[in-house]
């Protein structure tokens, strides 16, 4: 019944994962693309801390203050994007960026 | 330690039904709510593991500051959310193969960790926590004297996400009366008021 670092590394496993599938399921809605990425950032978040705490080195957490910070500045530019491509189509789906051709 | 592994497994169950629901959920609405359940229960986990300085910042970064900013988003924008699931099922053989790929994958990486070799080693040359001191106080001592760079750099990040954010949404409409402070200031008496002589008996 020990909880040690396998246990954390699961959880963060499967969260990455269901991240990585709905990224690839919702694709008529950037908003739920966002969230999912938002949920690998808490994947990876959890890593770093299981990591840091069951090999006691600080570093760890110092990196997921670095990724929380990252997540957030994405978070913000990710959806003023979304809003003014919102404002400008009038729809939010995956489908229809394709202007750019690129 | 019986309560303590319950309460991981409560956590860790509530943590992965969330993040289910936040990808299945039919309304977008939903979804931010389940994410915000997810950060919670993952905030729970970090303090089940002695990190609680991680966990106060996520709850105050990632449900107050950026879940906050889905739920607005998503109430903003007009979406209709009937349409919004078609194609679900369409994806759902390639997104599918490629998650269990990555799930094995993943599996392996834990499983070769758990059974490998012995981390002590490792452990043994990490920097030490020092264990006198608070979580608190041991992340202070370290992100201000070896990180500092680092740590100014994510605030240039943040400040050149704020920027860019004001920017990217800000629009100029014409024909809107705004307030034009500069030409308050240097507006004159001269050029205000006219002042008219008005001879007695005779009207303008």
């Amino acid at each position: 019944m020990e909880i040690g670092l396998t246990h954390y590394l699961t959880i963060a496993a499967i969260l990455f994962t269901l991240g990585v599938f709905g990224i690839f399921l919702n694709r008529k809605n950037v908003i739920i693309i966002l969230m999912a990425i938002e949920l690998m950032l808490l994947a990876v978040n959890i890593n770093l801390v299981a990591f840091s705490v069951f090999l006691h080195d600080i570093s760890g957490q110092i990196f997921a203050m670095f990724v929380l910070t990252v997540a957030a500045a994405e978070a913000a530019i990710g959806l003023a994007i979304l809003v003014i491509y919102f404002r400008n189509r009038g729809s939010i789906a995956v489908e229809d960026i394709s202007q750019l051709k690129g | 330690m019986i309560i303590q592994a319950l309460t991981f497994y409560l956590f860790a169950t509530i943590a992965v039904a969330a993040g289910f629901m936040v990808i299945a959920s039919r309304n977008p609405v939903h979804s931010v709510l389940y994410l915000i359940l997810a950060f919670f229960t993952s905030g729970g986990l970090f303090v089940l593991m002695g990190a609680e300085f991680l966990a106060m910042i996520m709850l105050i970064v990632y449900i107050g500051a950026v879940a906050v900013l889905f739920l607005f988003v998503v109430m903003m924008l007009d979406i209709n959310s009937v349409d919004m699931k078609q194609g679900f099922l369409q994806y759902l053989p390639i997104g599918g193969v490629i998650g269990a790929i990555l799930a094995i994958e993943l599996l392996f990486i834990v499983s070769s960790w758990s059974f490998g070799g012995d981390t002590s080693l490792i452990a043994a040359t990490a920097r030490p926590v020092v264990s006198e001191v608070g979580n608190t106080q041991s992340i202070g001592l370290v992100l201000y004297t070896d990180y500092i760079y680092a740590f100014q750099a994510a605030g240039i990040i943040l400040l050149v996400a704020m920027i860019g954010a004001i920017v990217l949404t800000h629009r100029s409409r014409p024909g809107v009366k705004k307030q034009n402070i500069t030409n308050q200031v240097h507006r004159t008496p001269e050029s205000a008021v006219e002042l008219k002589k008005i001879p007695p008996g005779q009207g303008i």
